[in-house]
């Protein structure tokens, strides 16, 4: 796939592949996926369930590791780093969104976004101010002191989002972010990726459902781990809405 | 727009063409911005020639437009009714099997084309409705819109299936 700017990616792989299993049991999740998500872009993986766009994003995202080609974010290579280097980069410069919020029930909205900002070494006032400030930008300043159960689907992501912003990340990843809720709560999550992607946040969404995906600036359709088909979303037919399914008096 | 849309959205009371106007938009939102003021005069115009409406003026002498007898009827009539737009997808559909067929072009790089024009739609559709406030008409309207593309994109995704194996027997 094409660079999508022309300034050096945030992220870049080349020849990416992940295999599980051996011999005839092997299954190539992730077939030489060359990809390069630009600085501030919002770029969606589209593609029906086992397509590899989940074990894609935890590539990227250095959950999982490669089993060949290459892999940077930013200015460094990531696809060998040790195990120690691998989790400090998922604490510091990636933060992920998951389709089942991935809350700790026990918690607070507001511990719960500490968290990560505690685990990365904040000072305990540092992680707290940040958390108020994330939970007000997230729209739920008057929910700090909630457990999740006591919170909508929407606004349970909505925390995982402003915890998953906490340690100042480069990249947000998210993983089927609006899979769990219902059309209303799809659009405060979808709202507020908006409002992050205007504020320059880089962000990847995989997803199966092409009405997420459409957000996006840039949709990559996946199929049996290769990228098959890739679409640019702004332009178009842009801002003739009324004119295509408008009503002419 | 049929002239019993007109008709209905003057039911609720009678109105000046401009507050008829601010009616509709808030119903359709973005997508009322093709409709032409010019032409709803001429609705309301047509209408009252028919004798489904008639004219009166308000107390600031402006022209107000009210239902007759038979416009009431005519909106009553018109809720019963159960017609619909039909879906508008044989043409399409066509294009596919003349390009195979006299080999124009690779059917399937039609589909592609028109798959990535109504991914942008549903983009904009998408954002046309993020935009809307909670609970507005014109956001159930978008919705509306939104699920259609989607159909029709999974439709497309079954021509792409279906003229690929055909490509690759």
């Amino acid at each position: 796939m094409n660079d999508s700017g022309c300034h050096l990616p945030l992220v870049r792989a080349r020849g990416l592949r992940k295999d599980y299993g051996t011999g005839e049991g092997l299954v190539r999740a992730v077939d030489d996926v060359d990809l390069a998500v630009a600085q501030g872009e919002a770029l969606a993986i589209v593609g029906p369930s086992g397509c590899g766009k989940s074990t894609l994003l935890h590539l990227l995202g250095g959950l999982d590791r490669p089993t060949a080609g290459e892999l940077w974010l930013a200015d460094r290579r990531i696809d060998g780093l040790p195990e120690r280097d691998l989790a400090q980069l998922r604490r510091n410069d990636v933060g992920f969104v998951f389709q089942a919020f991935h809350l700790m029930d026990e918690l607070t909205a507001q511990e719960n976004v500490e968290l990560p900002a505690l685990l990365a070494g904040r000072s305990p006032r540092e992680a707290r101010r940040r958390a108020t400030q994330l939970l007000a930008r997230v729209g739920l300043a008057g929910r700090a002191e909630h457990l999740p159960p006591a919170l909508s689907g929407g606004q349970r992501q909505r925390v995982a989002i402003a915890r998953a912003l906490v340690n100042e990340p480069q990249l947000v990843l998210a993983d089927e972010p609006t899979g769990n809720l219902d059309s209303a709560a799809t659009l405060e999550v979808l709202r507020l990726f908006e409002d992050l992607h205007e504020a320059g946040l880089t962000l990847v969404v995989v997803t199966h459902d092409e009405r997420i995906a459409a957000t996006a600036e840039r949709l990559i359709s996946m199929r049996d781990g290769a990228l098959v088909d890739e679409t640019r979303l702004t332009g178009g037919s842009s801002g003739q809405l009324g004119t295509l399914f408008g009503v002419e008096a | 727009m049929r002239q019993e849309v007109v008709l209905a959205m003057l039911a609720k009371e009678p109105s000046t063409g401009s507050r008829l106007r601010a009616r509709l938009n808030a119903a359709l939102g973005p997508l009322g911005e093709a409709m032409n003021d010019g032409q709803i005069y001429v609705n309301l115009a047509r209408l009252e020639k028919t004798g489904l409406i008639a004219r009166d003026r308000d107390g600031s002498d402006r022209k107000v437009y009210g239902l007759t007898p038979e416009g009431s009827e005519r909106v009553a009539a018109w809720l019963t009714e159960v017609s619909w737009p039909k879906p508008d997808i044989a043409e399409f559909h066509l294009k596919l099997v003349a390009a195979a067929q006299a080999r124009l072009a690779d059917p399937v790089g039609i589909v592609d084309a028109q798959r990535h024009e109504l991914l942008r739609r549903l983009r904009e559709a998408g954002r046309a409705a993020m935009a809307e406030p909670e609970g507005s008409q014109a956001g159930l309207l978008l919705e509306g819109i939104v699920l259609r593309l989607q159909a029709d994109l999974r439709w497309l995704e079954a021509c792409e299936r279906a003229w690929t194996e055909r490509r690759n027997p």
